[in-house]
């Protein structure tokens, strides 16, 4: 294996570590008009995620670094041809890492109530739009000879590109219900659970779907076991979530993403953005990538930097793994008057 | 207005403004962290209840702050993807590296331990829990150094070759990248100038309330951390402004020269205090010159020959083939008068304080305070004259909290733009860096999306650290004086509130 392949490998782990992670952030975010019907329980729900939303979103500016130190050629023509979905996702991610801290800040009932919905909207939005984005990666988009996205917008919202979009959007709420009857107490955690089988059920007929246009597109035999892994294990969160086996039910919802992501990075190799104008036009590990020797520093910084990263990111899970439910919003907090 | 309105110039223009947007929060937030760190170290150690207070006050003035300084450098990230995409194509095999690291090393680290410090109060250990403010800390420094690195590369490219086939620049040597004497230099003086920056917030917001008479102890201690801060990170500002100043004239000698609008070499050459141009025939109509100081600046020698911008011009036209190799002189002459006059004054302020509250046993005994009242100021060991000077004092103290920001916005745009035509100096030029395929509608969308919503959120920010600088620090609870000795909290606490929530 050489190195730019260990390098399309570690890019897909970025992108899957972020939809793991943040994908039930964002669902908890969608969730805060869905699933909360008060305000201390949209507190509630914003606090399971508190400690690690900015952890979670790390995993993008990694991903975006990576790739534009891993792969240059890949990383400016996916940034400057989704030009327009790209300004969306990163006004929404302005917007959302400021809702979060600001929120409590200020103990008017109108001001909390805005950054509530912005908080909806601005993990709504970019769920979805992650999906466009990956569908048209793996379907392919209009690249010409020096590499450049000549297509418009209106050619970025494609039926299987929206499809993925749709995919993610509700896997990703799937996920962040499933979190929230894993991290919750109360009535809230009983409501989840209910609210996780329909997402659930909606979100596996979106995925079965997506996932086989896909396969029958540019899939083969290792993207086709992926697929199976994902689907399979969609059923079974499900059914973990009916036993009330949230631990599992979540573990589950994670590989979901996991397989899914995999299968898209499967069928993508060996390119990185297939061009739908001329196969020749394509872009792929070995016409994208950086020098061996940039990729090698970068090989041994990722040696040692991730299993640091996960130990330390997984310790703060563990530190705030209690669950939490209404009681545990302090009164005065709800007024505002916290520090 | 077609050409004032082109792509690259739009680019630029947006590079600009989130530049030095991001770029108000980044040195508060490298420098309260720190400081944070510091007074939170000073209640571990001597469990006095004025520095939990203080640590309270400041990290909370510090979180605000560094959410915007996070969602900025999103931005920042994607821009070159974005706008740049010429640019990331040719460098991105050496400029994407530092980006990468940055975020492996020091991002992660900074967002992971800044969650743990905020909800964390209740649930770990004093020590650990300090631990992770100082984490966040030394997350901080870390990013700024990896980035710094990468722009250093912009200013003077080293440890590359071009590839020809490939139409692209290679790294041959990452440790050349890291640690060139331009990345070094810039790290020391932009890190001394963040920590200016961070004191004299301190100083300007300790002052405000001791010219109130409020909080008296808690910002008596943020006064004397302030005012140290200030003075000595100003003096290493000023050291490491030179060191880099010296550096810059060797490897980028149009832009020292634009900065003295010096347009003909000269041996000895002066410094100019005020100049005015006249930019097509090449020569300034007015100057006020100090003999002989631009030599020294340039090379420790006050008789040195220090060239002009219109020999720098000549020989990269021999050099690099026809054309105009002048940076806008005025903002490089103004920029960079204006980022040592904000920054000086800043020191000069800290300066001034440091010695007005020097430690009470230098005072006449009819002048010292008890610890909860405030200090007189004495200039003479004239009684009289103290609380007007105290007055005037806190009154001129509190405006420096905003000249470092100053200093540090025109430091960069004199950095930045001084560096122009380049994007790479000698390698590539900024017209060869923008993204081809984006159009002039996607880019102006871009700006006045994004320029609006810097412009809503600075507003939503001032108006919050007001807020909070006026509400002083918070009063202690229970919990805050009693925290927990194991991780995870203790179970008798299972159905308490937390101690921070969103």
């Amino acid at each position: 294996m050489e190195l730019h392949d260990v390098w399309f490998v570690l890019i897909a782990v970025l992108w899957t570590g972020y939809f793991f992670l943040e994908g039930f952030d964002f669902g908890v975010g969608v969730l805060t008009k869905l699933l909360a019907r008060n305000r201390p329980e949209r507190r509630v729900l914003i606090n399971t995620i508190g400690p690690v939303w900015d952890g979670n979103e790390v995993w993008l500016l990694t991903a975006g670094g990576a790739t534009f130190a891993a792969f240059p050629e890949w990383y400016a023509t996916l940034f400057s041809g989704f030009y327009l979905p790209l300004l969306a996702i990163l006004v929404c991610l302005i917007v959302r890492g400021v809702a979060f801290e600001y929120r409590a800040k200020r103990p008017e009932e109108n001001w909390q109530r805005n950054w509530e919905t912005a908080i909806f909207w601005t993990s709504l939005i970019p769920a979805f739009l992650w999906g466009v984005a990956f569908g048209n990666i793996v379907g392919g988009v209009k690249i010409d000879r020096n590499f450049e996205y000549v297509g418009t917008v209106g050619d970025l919202l494609n039926p299987h590109a929206l499809l993925g979009g749709l995919v993610t959007l509700t896997l990703f709420t799937f996920h962040g219900a499933v979190f929230t009857a894993l991290k919750t107490v109360g009535d809230i955690r009983v409501r989840a659970r209910k609210l996780a089988l329909r997402v659930g059920l909606v979100t596996a007929v979106l995925v079965l779907g997506f996932l086989l246009w896909t396969q029958a597109d540019s899939g083969d035999g290792k993207s086709l076991v992926a697929l199976i892994v994902a689907v399979a294990a969609l059923a079974a969160a499900l059914v973990a979530n009916q036993l009330g086996r949230e631990g599992w039910s979540f573990a589950l919802s994670g590989v979901t993403i996991v397989a899914s992501v995999a299968m898209l990075f499967l069928s993508l190799f060996p390119n990185v953005m297939p061009s739908t104008l001329n196969g020749d036009w394509s872009l792929t590990v070995t016409n994208a990538s950086s020098s061996p020797y940039t990729l090698k520093i970068m090989t041994w910084c990722a040696a040692i930097a991730t299993p640091l990263v996960l130990l330390y990111q997984g310790w703060t899970y563990w530190v705030f793994r209690k669950r939490i439910g209404t009681q545990h919003i302090a009164p005065e907090a709800a007024a505002g008057a916290a520090h | 207005m077609e050409l004032a309105l082109a792509p690259e110039t739009l680019a630029r223009w947006q590079f600009g403004i989130t530049t030095v947007y991001h770029f108000l929060f980044v040195p508060l937030t490298i420098s309260l962290a720190a400081l944070t760190a510091g007074l939170q170290t000073a209640w571990v150690r001597t469990e006095k209840e004025k520095y939990l207070r203080a640590t309270k006050f400041w990290g909370k003035l510090f979180l605000i702050n560094i959410a915007m300084g996070v969602v900025t450098g999103i931005v920042q990230e994607f821009q070159f993807g974005m706008n740049w995409s010429d640019y990331s194509r040719f460098v991105g095999d050496i400029f994407g590296a530092p980006l990468a690291f940055e975020a492996l090393i020091a991002f992660f680290f900074e967002s992971t331990f800044i969650g743990l410090w905020i909800f964390g109060w209740d649930k770990l250990p004093k020590r650990i829990h300090l631990a992770c403010i100082w984490m966040v800390s030394i997350g901080t420094v870390l990013s700024a150094y990896f980035i710094l690195a990468a722009n250093s590369w912009m200013q003077h490219p080293v440890g590359y070759k071009i590839d020809r086939a490939k139409g692209r620049a290679e790294l041959t040597d990452f440790w050349a990248v890291l640690t060139q004497n331009t990345a070094l230099s810039q790290a020391f003086h932009t890190l001394s100038a963040a920590f200016l920056t961070g004191g004299a917030f301190m100083v300007g917001v300790s002052a405000y309330h001791l010219a109130r008479k409020r909080h008296v102890r808690e910002m008596k201690t943020s006064l004397r951390l302030g005012l140290i801060t200030v003075v000595i990170a100003g003096l290493l500002t000023a050291v490491s402004g030179d060191v880099l100043g010296k550096v810059m004239f060797k490897q980028q000698p149009m832009k020292m020269a634009a900065a003295e609008a010096l347009w003909d070499g000269q041996k000895p050459a002066p410094f100019s205090i005020f100049a005015y141009g006249d930019v097509d025939k090449g020569h300034n109509s007015v100057a006020i010159e100090i003999p002989g100081l631009l030599s020294f600046l340039a090379d420790d020698n006050l008789h040195s020959y220090v060239p002009g911008i219109n020999d720098v011009n000549k020989a990269e036209q021999q050099k690099f083939g026809p054309g105009d190799y002048r940076p806008n002189i005025p903002v490089a002459f103004w920029g960079f008068r204006w980022m040592i006059g904000f920054g000086m004054a800043s020191f000069g302020i800290g300066l001034a304080g440091l010695w007005l509250t020097r430690k009470k046993f230098l005072l006449p005994q009819h002048l010292r305070v008890a610890d909860d009242e405030v200090p007189h100021l004495v200039l003479f060991r004239d009684k009289a004259l103290a609380p007007t000077l105290t007055t005037w004092y806190w009154r001129i103290a509190v405006w420096t909290l905003a000249f470092p920001l100053i200093a540090n916005s025109w430091g960069w745009i004199f950095t930045e733009m001084g560096r122009q035509p380049w994007a790479v100096y000698g390698v590539l030029q900024t017209r060869q860096a923008v993204s081809p395929g984006v159009s002039q509608g996607e880019v102006l969308t871009s700006m006045i999306v994004l320029t609006s919503l810097y412009a809503i959120l600075a507003v939503v920010e001032v108006k919050l650290l007001a807020k909070y600088v006026k509400a002083g620090p918070p009063e202690l609870t229970e919990a805050d004086l009693n925290p927990p000795t194991k991780i995870g909290g203790d179970t008798r606490d299972a159905d308490k509130p937390m101690a921070f929530s969103y």
